[in-house]
């Protein structure tokens, strides 16, 4: 099978300092694939690296078999790479549900003319993009609070809200930065579930930077190791565990 | 019938109800006022420069409030729309001579080489942002000015003529229809109040449409965060380009119906003030908010003409007003009292 992600080689300085170097990394469709390391490992630098937040200074980055490298952020989002953000980053002054209804852009096509006249065209969209949301948001069980500004949600809620809006997008490839941050033993359980029904209902491939260890050995089918910025060890969650260097490194005796 | 009412009254279409009720019951007030007790010449006056106000007001608040970002060169746009209608009304007029289909030609004309402009100017305003962007769009608002406080422009036999910085023109019969700082001169007066007010509705309806469609959400997306925009696939430039044009288009139909007011119009009239008097009355109705906007254009415009038996005062009180209610609206002791006041309001009607 081939990988829907591919990196290769992939590295980037910011003036002399090498932040990230050598990584490869493939991600099978349909997988879920932690990316762990300490503090300062670079982890989030790949994340914007593969969305092009940042440019690589060396290396390739396929999606699909398609170069992603050229491509901006935008682009990037169009093939087919949606993400979330360490420090949340939602439309703070729209409500929830234009939140998740602005992702869809894309994907729903009407002109400006018929923005105006309200056309059947874009009545008929307006209909299906709300439906959409309105679905997105029942999975996330944010759906009772659709009409809430975004920055009236709890923090926990925010975290979700940004995974909606993000497969919104229709990703193949969905890029979760730190999802479990802030939140409580319970919610971090009900995120693990809900990850995981969006993996299978989706049929995407899922990336995700954690810290919250039972959430990643759970969850995750495979796992790379940053450290220093680059590679310290990839393998199944039980390999990982008992990774002499892994241990040292990061997960501590 | 009664589904429709409740789409109306619903918290997402509320203000939008407001906003068209709001305006239409003020213009049912002052026709039925004018055509009974009557109304002093003064007030009258004032009619259609207000609605001219609230059109660029509304027009700005696009930019500022909803697209977030600050433009000082909005009164450039309105004279490029107020001196198209001029020209266009003028050589019109003896082709057209239904006054109300000339005041339609000349306001479209004038709205859509604003918005021509627009987007021209957008290309380098829009690679800027923040102050940058806020003093970009000051320079273009002065250019337009001084381009127009230059240009000689008059038709004859011989068809339409031109000059630049000096009146070289020697027309053989015919007229000037502009004449440097003078400006336009013998202008017919074709617009009304009731044609001011059709233009609110109409800039009402295009913003409401806008804010509830997918390019509204863009827009308001990349105001509230352009990193996370993009990663969703929103291209900042193309929605902030949207916003910068249809505003601009807006600003010019402001532009057109104000000139088509008055006999004579110098571009003087379009200066730095009237940019910022514009952001003035957004700013004080509240960034991103209509019904604000259209209010505190009202107040703000209206206040300083009934003042005038004070002289001297007048703008001295004027800025005083001016600066408690901004202290005022921006206290959060006064914010938590007027939410309690809005909370204990919604729950009285939730329980009828």
């Amino acid at each position: 099978m081939n990988p829907v992600l591919e990196v290769k080689n992939l590295g980037i300085d910011f003036g002399g300092l090498t932040a990230v170097n050598n990584l490869d990394m493939e991600i099978y469709p349909n997988e879920i694939v932690g990316l762990i390391g300490p503090n300062g490992a670079g982890k989030t630098t790949v994340f914007n690296m593969l969305t092009k937040v940042y440019n690589p200074t060396r290396g390739q980055m396929y999606l699909d078999g398609t170069d992603i490298e050229k491509m901006n952020t935008v682009e990037v989002n169009k093939a087919g790479v949606a993400r979330t953000f360490q420090n949340i980053r939602l439309f703070s002054k729209l409500s929830v549900i234009d939140n998740v209804k602005v992702g869809m852009n894309n994907h729903f096509e009407y002109s400006l003319f018929d923005m105006i006249f309200h056309t059947r065209k874009r009545n008929e969209n307006e209909r299906l993009i709300e439906e959409k949301a309105l679905d997105l948001l029942k999975i996330f069980n944010l759906h009772e609070l659709k009409d809430v500004e975004a920055s009236a949600l709890p923090y926990g809620a925010q975290r979700r809200l940004e995974i909606a809006r993000a497969l919104a997008t229709n990703p193949k490839v969905l890029l979760l930065d730190e999802p479990a941050a802030g939140m409580n033993p319970q919610e971090t359980e009900d995120l693990m579930n809900t990850i995981r029904f969006v993996r299978d209902q989706f049929n995407i491939a899922i990336l995700l930077i954690e810290h919250d260890m039972s959430l990643v050995m759970n969850i995750c089918e495979r796992i790379y190791v940053l450290n220093y910025g680059t590679l310290l060890a990839k393998g199944s969650p039980d390999d990982i565990k008992n990774d002499e260097k892994v241990v040292k490194a990061y997960l501590g005796d | 019938m009664k589904n429709i009412f409740k789409n109306l009254f619903s918290k997402k279409n509320l203000s939008r109800t407001i906003s068209f009720l709001m305006v239409t019951l003020a213009y049912i007030l002052i026709e039925v006022m004018m055509n009974t007790v009557g109304m002093s010449r003064l007030f009258k006056s004032l009619l259609v420069p207000t609605c001219c106000y609230i059109i660029l007001a509304l027009s700005l608040n696009l930019v500022v409030g909803i697209s977030g970002e600050l433009s000082l060169g909005h009164a450039g746009f309105m004279a490029i729309g107020a001196f198209t209608a001029v020209i266009v009304s003028g050589l019109t007029l003896t082709t057209v001579t239904n006054d109300i289909l000339r005041l339609i030609i000349s306001v479209a004309a004038g709205s859509i080489v604003a918005g021509i402009f627009g987007f021209i100017i957008s290309v380098p305003v829009l690679k800027l942002s923040g102050d940058y962007l806020a003093i970009v769009t000051l320079a273009f608002g002065q250019i337009i000015k001084s381009l127009i406080t230059n240009i000689y422009l008059g038709i004859d036999s011989k068809g339409l003529q031109m000059s630049f910085v000096t009146n070289t023109l020697n027309l053989e019969g015919g007229k000037m229809l502009l004449s440097g700082p003078m400006g336009a001169t013998d202008t017919a007066k074709i617009s009304n109040f009731t044609s001011g007010f059709v233009m609110i509705l109409i800039t009402l309806f295009v913003i409401y449409s806008m804010i509830n469609s997918k390019y509204g959400r863009a827009i308001m997306s990349a105001r509230d965060n352009r990193i996370a925009a993009e990663s969703i696939g929103i291209s900042i430039t193309r929605t902030k380009t949207l916003a910068f044009v249809v505003s601009s288009i807006l600003a010019g139909m402001a532009g057109a119906l104000y000139a088509l007011n008055y006999s004579t119009l110098q571009p003087a009239k379009f200066d730095f003030n009237t940019s910022i008097l514009a952001l003035v009355y957004v700013v004080f109705g509240g960034l991103g908010n209509i019904n604000g906007t259209i209010i505190s254009t009202t107040i703000l415009y209206i206040l300083p003409e009934l003042l005038r038996s004070l002289q001297d005062y007048r703008m001295l009180i004027y800025a005083i007003v001016l600066i408690v209610v901004m202290q005022l609206t921006n206290s959060a002791k006064v914010k938590n009292y007027l939410e309690k006041l809005n909370k204990k309001f919604f729950r009285k009607g939730a329980a009828e």
